[in-house]
Formats: structure tokens, C-alpha cells, sequence
């Protein structure tokens, strides 16, 4: 099902580009001094201690576009949206974005469970960017959407997994940034509070904002994006329309 | 100079540009925190609220905790050890001291432990690094404004219970000493808690050592003693190093502000004797407030140089 993805034609515009960006992660830590210390002389085999989880990328987003990103586990598909939020800074390479971004990473990332919903909100708002203005204005949508509307006041820790969730999830979509990354977080609560979400980022996505998502649900991204970028390994493996995509992937993986 | 500042406030209040590329993750240090207000706000409260929460008598530990100190560090030290004898209006002088060596103590720890305690916010959102320590620089603060008052009162009252007309004798200078004092420890205890903040992202152990720092502090700084005690023993070199630290100018600050002079005028004892002392008062502080200066600056430097990394490290 595709609700709005061929009504838009994408701005040629580019938002997010990065540009053969490489991204090495160290395998053993040492976390006492005395550690170090002791590998410092009898220099232990540090080269062999590097991952390579990201090599060589270069993609450019257009504003407008839903891109999707997919692959195995372990293939760096989070770790290229932690680049580009910010929360990481590459080894070598650049990344460039425009406008305002929400990092949907990890739904929830900032509430904490012994504040109130209410307060939750605010300071997750806060923590998205909104200013004070925004999330008071904001404040109602956010709660009729999460239909949290009666424990508002309750400490989170009381909520179910599921109206944490849901709550944190509202919070997220309602920031209005002009680029959203999104970390698997479409598999939020019931199936009923699922297509809400998805029907919400339809409505963003008509407004001309950009997407990227991670997910490994085929049905998600077929419905979402219109371009789909495989990676395997740290490395780009495919680019293009889902249809020419994922069965590149199915061949290969088996 | 004034043009430029005011120019860079102005861009940093601005929204993330639309139209123009910037790269992620790349910070202006504390100057980004001036359109951050309101998170900062927040942070702070929940901070504050999180800490007290599930307890019977809250924010009144606030005032129980430094209280008991006191009181333990008067009996032993004053009456015990003769603290009494040796420092005019000891009380005043131990609780100046003592109330600001304890705030220097938590900016320290909590700046120190602020990205990891923060660890999940720092690994998975981006922020301005610097909102966790200055975030935990403003939580000490309303713990210390409660010390505050009391140290205030209490040195009104002693000081109209020796003499009434000493009342009228606060004057600006002491009000600027204790704004120096403030401003001085707090930039040296953000400084030094960025330092270890960063270390500690990656090596455990900085928490540790703040941990045998703050245990010092009070010993290290003229809080339970009178310098010039300090000075009989110690050799000149060594007694120099001790007043040029940032914690014994602060404290000497603020026993200007709170005790001396002040309880001094109109008082039948009154005998200037830190001239001493004054003589290079100027001097010492000034030099305190250059290592500040340096704490603050390699402390910011350290942090724009790893915060690339504090987020896969934690």
C-alpha cells in the first residue's frame, strides 16, 4: 500500500550528505588506568582491536525524500543515523545536514521514570529541541495522541511498557523537525497505536520533511519509503526503489 | 570585541539554519547553552526532584546535612582542639569556610560524574556537552543558597549582638567579596569537574580520586584553622602555594565578607589582624582566579577535543 509516495515528486534539493565517510570502532576497552598503563608496555596488539563499522559512504537525501535503510544486524545501519544526528563524529569523511533534526535513535532516550508524564514531556521536548512555546502549545496534541490522558500526573515508572512507549513516541513526533531519524521504533506498542503512527508520519511526510529509517520489516519501509539504501558490512551494497532493492538482498542472503 | 560577542550571542539564539549545510555534532561550547535556557531549567528540576524523591523530609536534608557537619566540626575543632581561643568569632568563621569548601565539593563531584550519569541521553541525543556540568553546577547552587541564608542571619546577628551599630556598617566590599568568592570557586570547580568529567568517560578511576580530592578540601584550605597558624609551620614556599589555591582564596573571600571586618568595627577587640594577610590578599586572589582560568579553558578545550567520542565510550 502506498498512500502519498508517487504523488510527490522529491525536491532535487540535497539535505543530508555525507561524503566518504568511515567510521572505526575500537573492540577492547580499557576502563582502569592500570590497564592501559600495562598495555602502554607491553603494547598489545591494538590494530587488530579496530572494526571498520562504516566504510566509504556516500549518500546524498533530498529534501522530501523517505529513504530507508536495511540490512542485517550488525551491517552499521544505526550507527550511520548516530553519525549523522551528531552523537558520534565520523573518522574520516563529512557529514553536512540542513535544518532541524529529531533523532528518533531510541524512543525515550530522556524521560525519566520518576518524573510525571507531564513533566516527561516537557523535558523530552526540551531534550528534542522544542522551545517552551512549542511544547506548551504542542501539549494537548501530544497527550490525546498518546492517549495518556488520565496518568498524566502519574510518575512514569508506574506506566506499562507499552504507554511509556507511547508517550515517549508522541513526544518524538510531535517536534517537527525538517529531518526525522527514525531507529526502529515503528514496532511501538499495539497495532492500533502502530497505524496512528504510521498515518502521522504519512502526514509529516506530505509536508515535505525527510525521512530515514531503519527497520527490518519489509511491509514498514515498502509502505514508507520510496528509496531504500542496503548496506552489508559498513558498506553501501544497493541504492534505488524498494522493488529493485530488496530483491537484490533476498538473492544475496541466500 | 563588544560587536563580536554580541554577534556570536545573536547567532547562537538563532534556530538551526534551514538553508545551510552544518555539520552534526559540532559545538561552540558554552556559548550554545544561551539558547538552551529552558532545558537547562529543566534539567536542573529534575535533578532536584529525582534526588529528594521517596524521601520523608526532602529538601530539609539540605539543610540537615551541612548543619551536622557544622556542629561536629565546632565541638571537636573549636572547644577540642582549641579553635575557639585562636579565631575570633569561630563559628562564623568555620561555617563561612566550611559552606563554601562543601559547594566546591559537590560541582566538583557532580560535574565529574555528570556524562555518566547522564550516559543515556549523551550516547543516543545530541546536546551541548556542556549543559551537564553547568546543569550540575546549578543544582549545587540551590543546595548552597539555604547555607547561605543561615550564614547570613547568623552573622547579622552576631555582629548586632556585639554592637548594634555594626549593622551599619555592610558595605559594598563585602558584597563583592562574597560575589568574588562565588564566581571564583565556581569556575574552578567546573573547570577542574570538566577536566575529570572527561577522564572519567573514559577511565572509571577519575571518580575515585575526586572522591579522595573532596576528602582534603576541607583540610587543605584555611576552613578549620587560621592560616597564620598555617604559616608558623610551613615553609614560605609551601604556604604560597596553599593561598594561591583557588579553595583558599575563595574561603579567604568569604571570611572577609562574612567575618572580618564587619564584627571587627565598633567592637572593643577590634584589631586589624589580617593585616598580614591583606597585605597580599590582592595578589593571592588574583593569581587564584588565573588558575581558575586555566582549569575552565583546558577543561573546555578537553571537551571539544573528546566529546566526539563520549557517546561510544560510555
Amino acid at each position: 500500500m502506498k498512500l502519498f509516495g508517487k504523488t510527490m515528486t522529491p525536491d532535487p534539493e540535497v539535505v543530508v550528505d555525507i561524503q566518504n565517510l568511515q567510521k572505526l570502532f575500537k573492540l577492547h576497552h580499557n576502563y582502569s588506568l592500570k590497564d592501559s598503563f600495562v598495555n602502554l608496555f607491553t603494547r598489545s596488539n591494538i590494530h587488530k582491536t579496530m572494526f571498520t563499522a562504516l566504510n566509504d559512504i556516500n549518500l546524498q537525501v533530498h529534501r522530501g525524500e523517505a529513504v530507508g535503510l536495511i540490512g542485517r544486524n550488525g551491517s552499521g545501519k544505526s550507527t550511520l543515523l548516530k553519525q549523522i544526528t551528531g552523537v558520534q563524529r565520523p573518522d574520516a569523511g563529512s557529514v553536512r545536514v540542513k535544518g532541524k533534526m529529531a533523532g528518533l535513535i531510541e524512543v525515550g532516550a530522556g524521560f525519566h521514570p520518576d518524573l510525571t508524564g507531564r513533566e516527561n514531556i516537557y523535558l523530552n521536548g526540551a531534550i528534542l529541541g522544542m522551545s517552551k512555546n512549542e511544547i506548551e502549545q504542542k501539549f494537548d496534541e501530544i497527550v490525546e495522541f498518546s492517549g495518556q490522558a488520565k496518568f498524566i500526573d502519574t510518575e512514569v515508572r508506574f506506566y506499562s511498557s507499552g504507554m511509556y512507549m507511547r508517550l515517549a513516541f508522541s513526544v518524538a513526533i510531535h517536534t517537527e523537525p525538517d529531518l526525522f531519524l527514525v531507529d526502529e521504533v515503528l514496532s511501538v506498542g499495539d497495532n492500533e497505536f502502530r497505524k496512528k503512527c504510521i498515518q502521522k508520519l504519512f502526514e509529516l511526510k506530505n509536508e515535505n520533511r525527510t525521512f530515514m529509517i531503519v527497520s527490518h520489516s519489509e511491509n514498514q519501509i515498502r509502505q514508507i519509503c520510496d528509496r531504500v539504501v542496503w548496506l552489508h558490512h559498513g558498506i553501501i551494497m544497493a541504492d534505488g526503489t524498494p522493488d529493485e532493492v530488496y530483491p537484490k538482498m533476498n538473492a544475496f542472503q541466500s | 570585541m563588544v560587536k563580536k560577542i554580541s554577534k556570536l550571542l545573536r547567532t547562537s539564539s538563532e534556530i538551526v539554519p534551514r538553508d545551510k549545510f552544518y555539520t552534526p555534532g559540532s559545538s561552540r561550547g558554552f556559548l550554545d547553552l544561551v539558547n538552551q535556557r529552558f532545558l537547562l531549567k529543566l534539567l536542573v528540576a529534575k535533578e532536584v526532584k529525582v534526588r529528594y524523591r521517596g524521601s520523608y523530609l526532602g529538601q530539609v536534608w539540605t539543610y540537615i546535612k551541612p548543619f551536622v557537619l557544622f556542629l561536629i566540626y565546632f565541638m571537636f575543632v573549636g572547644y577540642v582542639m582549641g579553635g575557639n581561643d585562636r579565631v575570633y568569632n569561630f563559628g562564623i568563621y568555620l561555617f563561612a569556610g566550611l559552606s563554601l569548601v562543601q559547594f566546591f565539593n559537590e560541582v566538583f563531584r557532580n560535574c565529574t560524574i555528570s556524562l555518566r550519569s547522564n550516559a543515556a541521553l549523551v550516547r543516543k541525543i545530541y546536546l551541548p556537552r556542556e549543559l551537564f556540568p553547568i546543569a550540575a553546577w546549578r543544582v549545587a547552587l540551590t543546595h548552597f543558597i539555604p547555607q547561605f541564608v543561615i550564614l547570613l542571619v547568623a552573622s547579622f546577628v552576631i555582629a548586632f549582638s556585639s554592637h548594634p551599630v555594626n549593622l551599619f556598617f555592610l558595605d559594598f566590599k563585602h558584597i563583592l567579596a562574597f560575589c568574588l568568592g562565588i564566581l571564583l570557586i565556581s569556575l574552578f570547580a567546573i573547570g577542574a569537574g570538566m577536566i575529570f568529567a572527561t577522564i572519567n568517560v573514559f577511565y572509571r578511576d577519575a571518580e575515585n580520586l575526586v572522591e579522595v580530592i573532596t576528602m582534603c578540601s576541607t583540610w587543605i584550605s584555611p576552613v578549620l584553622y587560621d592560616y597564620r597558624l598555617f604559616s608558623e609551620i610551613a615553609p614560605h614556599w609551601f604556604y604560597n602555594i596553599f593561598m594561591c589555591s583557588p579553595i583558599s582564596a575563595a574561603v579567604e573571600l568569604f571570611h572577609y565578607a562574612f567575618v572580618y571586618d564587619r564584627n571587627f568595627r565598633g567592637d572593643r577587640w577590634a584589631i586589624p589582624v589580617h593585616w598580614v594577610y591583606a597585605a597580599n590578599f590582592i595578589p593571592y586572589t588574583l593569581i587564584a582566579f588565573g588558575i581558575s582560568g586555566v582549569f575552565l579553558v583546558v577543561g573546555q578545550i578537553l571537551f571539544h577535543r573528546f566529546e566526539g567520542r563520549f557517546a561510544q565510550e560510555l
